[in-house]
């Protein structure tokens, strides 16, 4: 075996490893926080895997929006909301339990579906594209998946607005909630400016 | 193109001389760039200390260090060494791994990123074809550390601070990568290497910085707000929140952070010069002066002087940028969370798009000027 192949096989293991675990590891702990930050490690391994299949776009990208974007705004909620406070019990936690593992075991039913049919095979090993592929990838956003592409920015959009009407909280008269009229203290003081004339 | 000195191959060559495989002679070239790359930042930091403290001396009419070597040069070895050799502390209450794993997750991302810093045609680590956007991908890991060392200091003040410089770093960063962009959009690569050349046609008169002035003060401020520096240092505001995220640590944990920020700093400095004033270039093209002198560019000399001239060329723009950069933090004021939040997401962030819209136009309009 040669070197190379031996480093790339070294690292598939490692990465996968820190995947399996790190994904365990953010269902399974208790700490919201530690979850949190274990999924960032999931995603960078995640983007590890993807410069092993020669996507170096594609992992900088998923470095870019899961690591940068999305891990860090998750962190940033869960630090502004960090309320120690003991979750209540739940009823019927059991038959959740057995709802949810059954669920899942469904979806990873399905993958392996997929994984068993598909035919991973290149036809031509010769014709991967390596450094090129950012090009592929702009020509592909901007012909064939035109419209998936805008559509996924709309949704986005939408996303935005939401969080806006939810944010600013004079737009609503009343809780969406409870229906009982909203307060419309705002949570800081009413900004006065700081050099007042004095006369 | 394929000019200038290739040290890999010319080392390759010379192992494979004494009889090894090609595969040993780069698994013993592997950890030489390396190397050099931590012994440059490390060196770099050194003399970006040894300024700071020279020049905010001058600027507040003050001698600065004096003793230690001549002119305290010295002073910045001494600084590391005390750091260095200081008591390690976790505070009780605080998270030990989170606490350990910050500022790794801080410095680390940093150093990675002189992966794509060139000083000559072969001289840098590697040509990758994402160049320039594995930067901005790696830049975007940082927060995630200050976040952890933030919360994992257990202080209001540290966690504040973290939360600050997150905010900071995620509203900065998208105006930069927008002036990145219409860089890229000139250069129709993504690589480094590439974008320094477009700009060596013509000596000065060909450098970003006349084609791209708006990018170029976008770029600039956005850079200084990622390195949380003065103006921008709300994250670590002394007289607000003691140290931000810092405050807890000692020893050659808050080095890290240390050797991080000027690194930072660096770095942003050196790609400022990369992607607009022109890289290794010379002010007057090498080629022109080979041909003024009546020697071929191909000539070993040559080769060695281009090399020597990129290199310092790189260097001494940069460190012309971090010496504005200490004017300025010992200059000027530090601006409110909310004036540094309007002027990233209502100023810069419009700027910056239009910017990219009207380099689209022009490169529609005028393609021999803005890269056709």
């Amino acid at each position: 075996m040669s070197i190379a192949i031996t480093t790339q096989f070294i690292c598939f293991t490692v990465l996968s490893l820190v995947v399996i675990i790190g994904a365990l590891g953010v269902v399974l702990l208790e700490s919201i926080v530690y979850s949190a930050f274990l999924l960032g490690g999931v995603f960078m391994s995640v983007a590890g895997l993807y410069l092993l299949l020669n996507a170096s776009f594609v992992a900088a990208a998923q470095v870019l929006v899961y690591v940068g974007a999305v891990n860090v705004l998750i962190i940033f909620a869960i630090m502004l909301v960090n309320k120690k406070e003991d979750l209540k019990p739940i009823n019927d936690i059991k038959s959740r339990r057995v709802i949810s593992t059954s669920i899942c075991l469904t979806l990873l039913s399905l993958l392996i579906r997929v994984d068993l049919t598909n035919v991973w095979s290149l036809s031509s090993p010769q014709n991967s594209i390596g450094e090129e592929s950012t090009i592929r990838i702009g020509e592909h956003l901007f012909s064939d998946y035109l419209l998936p592409f805008e559509v996924a920015s709309v949704l986005l959009l939408m996303a935005m607005i939401g969080a806006i009407v939810l944010a600013r909280r004079d737009v609503m008269s009343e809780d969406i909630s409870t229906g009982l009229p909203v307060d419309q203290e705002l949570i800081e003081k009413s900004s006065e400016p700081l050099l007042t004339n004095k006369n | 193109m394929e000019y200038g000195l290739d040290l890999e191959y010319s080392f390759n060559e010379f192992l494979k001389g004494f009889g090894l495989s090609s595969e040993i002679a780069h698994i013993i070239w592997l950890p030489l760039p390396m190397l050099l790359v931590l012994v440059a930042a490390v060196v770099g930091v050194l003399v970006t200390v040894w300024l700071e403290r020279k020049i905010s001396a001058a600027a507040q009419q003050r001698i600065g260090p004096e003793y230690a070597g001549a002119l305290g040069v010295l002073q910045p070895i001494a600084d590391g060494l005390k750091l260095l050799v200081k008591e390690d502390i976790i505070p009780a209450k605080a998270d030990g791994i989170l606490f350990t794993a910050g500022p790794i997750l801080v410095l680390v991302p940093v150093i990675l990123s002189w992966l794509i810093v060139p000083f000559g045609q072969n001289l840098l680590i590697s040509n990758v074809g994402i160049g320039i956007f594995l930067w901005i991908a790696l830049s975007s890991i940082q927060p995630i550390g200050l976040l952890m060392s933030g919360y994992a200091s257990n202080n209001k003040y540290s966690l504040l601070g973290g939360l600050r410089a997150a905010a900071q770093s995620i509203s900065y960063e998208i105006p930069l990568a927008l002036s990145v962009l219409a860089i890229v959009l000139m250069t129709n690569s993504l690589s480094t290497v590439d974008i320094v050349n477009q700009q060596s046609g013509a000596g000065i008169l060909s450098w970003n910085i006349w084609r791209q002035p708006v990018g170029f003060i976008v770029f600039w401020i956005c850079a200084l707000a990622e390195c949380e520096r003065l103006p921008f240092d709300l994250p670590e505001a002394e007289e607000e929140l003691v140290a931000g995220y810092q405050t807890e640590y000692a020893g050659m944990k808050f080095a890290l952070f240390y050797l991080g920020s000027y690194i930072n700093l660096i770095l942003s400095a050196l790609l400022v010069s990369i992607l607009y004033l022109g890289g290794w270039g010379f002010p007057i093209p090498v080629e022109l002066i080979a041909k003024f002198l009546n020697l071929p560019i191909n000539a070993p000399f040559i080769q060695v002087f281009t090399a020597s001239i990129g290199i310092v060329m790189t260097v001494l723009k940069a460190y012309l940028l971090v010496f504005i950069a200490i004017l300025l933090r010992w200059t000027t004021p530090r601006v409110r969370i909310d004036q540094l939040l309007d002027l990233g997401w209502k100023f810069l962030l419009p700027i910056s798009l239009a910017n990219l819209l009207i380099t689209a136009g022009l490169k529609l309009a005028f393609p021999q000027f803005f890269g056709g």
